[in-house]
């Protein structure tokens, strides 16, 4: 990216004079004092957790197989999934490259190196980072995954090892990455409660979209037109395993532990 | 009109666009485009049976909804807390928090925020809130050009058009209307569309991205909305499809989000009902393409500035309003207008207010006063159709009947005397309110044939209705009379 900031440009309305005043924060203390004279209805020793929250919407069996279900919600969203044992992983992969003609693969820090063995694409690592530019410039990124998400058919991307910075999955137009049984989980919360809020979080279902015009869904306005999921088939399914309970101080009457829902 | 000029908008006001005509006179407008009318029916007739099939597949969809309407009316209750925790958390996180009380005072939180960093251009992410506050326009004031990066929201900047819809602001636009735009208007800002450029959707798609892959590269400031922010750990949330808020979320240096401060949520937690209720009830999909969820800033990935702009703008004025609070829970999911039989034939320009439909039927008169938007509460046949579909269960209608009394007090309050029109007002709104005396009205028009509908409408009211019917179209009650409504969903309580 070029620094074109030598050149400031004049404000039309002198914004510099706000400087002062924003930093005082007079507009804290009038939303806030707006805010608690509106609730004037509200009694005063009343706490957030004095308005229940029911949770009842916990209560789901999930299906048996949730990797075959993850696999067909992906499938909804024209996502490929392609499902191989351990040792065939290496060559899935190379053969997805190949099928999408893949010559330049973004490949981010901790991806295992036993998935690349077999394709000759060039592998470009991501240190020192890419820049936008040098990103545009290659064809695909290959990633493994955080957490999926059955119910959805949707994967999410921590940033974690082996997935990169949010950028590399996002501008090259081919993003393949590959989910194990473990990871995957039965829904939405389950998904949550797995996940570190700390980390930039990017939950993926299907390629983009757009059905802007006419509601004529067509796939990859701005990130990648295609995605492609390897998902390891290691014998017969695994189901996860149960997240820990998470902290919950404010909600005491919340079932939030997902093995309430067996 | 023009958006670039501001001329178009008032410029006190971007919330109701001054200067259109009241819903009752610009709905007969619309009702005369049949094309529009065709396209509106087209897109909410197959948003609503998506819709219905994708919320229809949760079996514990009713129990989703409570919860969500529950999370919403524990945070409006106990606001303040939550957003000084907010403000706390995302401060820890490395974001800067910035409070604005109105419009004004957002944008120039925000054109000083950009000014800060030397940039002229800023990609924007789809957000109401902006709209709201009309912040493209006041950036253009500075000498800032604000680009809309969503497609359909790109349709309406370069047809100088205003949105329709919350979900697909250009959904009364045609793909030939589309074509002709773009390939009018793209040279004017930036990568012109390619000469041979039809009217296939593939092709508009590639054409925009094209045209704005450009700024996604080089822009060094976006500006969002934010979906949700949990208070407890200061994550934001934006859900979309395109990749194009990824792409202002993820790729410039300084990301400032502008957020009505309703949209807080008590925990990261609550995140799984909220992204459960809105990409089913809003678009009928299972989940959106792409949600992006940031907590402050991530050394080396991301932007590395980022500001939280918490707006008020007469949120506080709905909160005081004990019938009205309920309607700050909205998640713009935009169900409401798709099962609405006014808004399917007016649209959404009909209504003169950035929040179009029984959404914005009952929040643009709570935030502008009732006395600037005072068609609004009457522009709804109070089928109920639009609390059925709501995922946080907002009783539009209650609200609807509560503001047609607050317009009549207001319009008695303005004029020394009452006015014939307030006088009908007042009778409407008595019947309206009361259940035996609509049904009675109902009944002995329906049976005394005394109620004479044309193109579907009623032209004339019974007894102490006609003289306000004399003046305005009233849409008949669309599944039930009120009355039955009335009776299963208020007397039950
Ligand atoms: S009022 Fe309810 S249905 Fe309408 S947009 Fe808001 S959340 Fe959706």
């Amino acid at each position: 990216m070029t620094d074109e900031r030598t050149d400031r440009p004049r404000p039309g309305t002198s914004p510099a004079e706000d400087d002062r005043h924003d930093r005082t924060d007079t507009g804290r203390a009038a939303v806030l004092g707006r805010i608690r004279a509106a609730l004037g209805d509200v009694p005063a020793d009343e706490t957030p957790a004095d308005v229940p929250v029911p949770r009842a919407y916990l209560r789901t069996t999930p299906p048996d197989d949730i990797v075959t279900l993850f696999a067909e919600r992906v499938g909804d969203y024209r996502a490929t999934v392609v499902r191989c044992a351990p040792e065939e992983v290496a060559r899935t992969v190379a053969a997805l490259l190949e099928r999408r003609g893949v010559r330049r693969v973004v490949v981010p820090d901790g991806f295992p190196p036993e998935f690349l063995t077999r394709t000759d694409a060039d592998l470009v690592r991501d240190a020192p980072p890419l820049t936008v530019r040098q990103l545009d410039a290659v064809d695909s990124t290959l990633t493994t995954v955080a957490v999926a998400i059955a119910e959805t058919g949707t994967v999410v991307l921590d940033a974690g090892p082996g997935q990169g910075r949010r950028a590399l999955t996002l501008v090259p137009d081919h993003h393949l990455c590959v989910v194990h049984p473990e990871q995957i989980v039965p829904d939405v919360p389950e998904a949550l409660a797995r996940l570190d809020p700390r980390r930039p979080l990017t939950l993926v279902s299907g390629p983009s979209a757009t059905s802007d015009i006419e509601l004529r869904r067509v796939e990859g306005v701005h990130g990648p037109r295609i995605l492609d999921i390897v998902l390891v088939t290691s014998g017969t399914p695994a189901r996860p395993e149960t997240p820990e309970t998470s902290e919950t101080p404010e909600t005491p009457e919340t079932p939030d532990t997902p093995g309430a829902r067996t | 009109m023009s958006r670039g000029s501001g001329g178009g908008l008032d410029a006190n006001d971007g919330r109701v666009w001054l200067g259109t005509p009241a819903f009752p006179e610009a709905a007969r407008t619309a009702l005369a485009d049949t094309q529009l009318r065709h396209n509106l029916r087209h897109a909410t007739t197959t948003i609503r049976a998506k819709r219905l099939d994708a919320t229809g597949e949760v079996p514990h969809w009713e129990e989703l909804r409570e919860a969500g309407a529950a999370i919403k009316r524990r945070t409006a209750r106990h606001l303040d807390h939550y957003l000084e925790q907010l403000e706390r958390s995302v401060t820890e996180a490395g974001g800067t928090v910035h409070w604005a009380g109105d419009a004004a005072e957002a944008n120039r939180i925000v054109a000083r925020l950009v000014t800060a960093t030397g940039a002229r251009e800023v990609v924007k992410v789809k957000s109401m809130a902006t709209q709201e506050i009309g912040l493209n326009e006041a950036l253009g004031a500075a000498g800032i050009t604000a680009y809309e990066t969503d497609l359909a929201e790109l349709i309406v900047q370069l047809g100088e058009d205003r949105p329709s819809h919350i979900l697909v602001p250009a959904i009364h636009r045609n793909r030939a209307e589309i074509r002709d735009v773009f390939a009018a208007r793209m040279g004017d800002w930036g990568r012109a569309a390619p000469q041979d450029l039809d009217d296939d959707p593939k092709a508009l798609a590639e054409a925009a991205r094209l045209h704005l892959r450009e700024k996604f590269l080089t822009a060094e400031v976006a500006i969002s909305g934010a979906n949700f922010a949990a208070a407890d750990t200061g994550t934001v949330a934006v859900v979309e499809s395109e990749g194009n808020g990824r792409m202002c979320l993820t790729l410039p240096r300084t990301l400032i989000t502008v957020m009505g401060i309703e949209k807080v949520v008590p925990r990261f937690a609550d995140l799984e009902v909220f992204l459960q209720l809105l990409p089913r009830s809003s678009t009928g999909e299972r989940m959106n393409p792409y949600t992006s969820l940031w907590t402050g800033v991530t050394p080396g990935d991301g932007p590395q500035d980022f500001h939280l702009v918490l707006l008020d703008n007469g949120r506080t004025d709905v909160l005081k309003d004990t019938v009205g609070r309920q309607t700050l829970a909205c998640i713009r999911c935009s169900a409401c207008l798709n099962v609405c039989p006014v808004y399917e034939r007016t649209g959404g320009h009909a209504y003169g207010s950035v929040y179009p439909g029984p959404i914005g039927a009952v929040l643009t008169p709570q935030l502008v006063g009732v006395d600037k938007a005072p068609s609004l509460p009457f522009a709804s046949t109070l089928c109920g159709a639009c609390y059925d579909a709501c995922p946080v269960k907002i009783d539009i209608p209650e609200v609807l009947v509560h503001l047609r009394a607050r317009v009549v007090e207001a319009d008695r309050d303005r004029r020394a005397l009452p006015t014939p029109e307030a006088l009908a007002m007042a009778a409407a709104s008595a019947v309206l309110d009361s259940p035996t005396l609509l049904g009675i009205a109902q009944r002995a028009a329906a049976a005394g044939g005394r109620l004479t509908t044309r193109g579907g409408r009623i032209r004339r009211l019974p007894g102490p209705l006609r003289r306000w019917s004399a003046t305005r179209d009233t849409p008949p009650p669309a599944r039930e009379t009120f009355r039955t409504w009335w009776r299963e969903n208020r007397e039950r309580r």
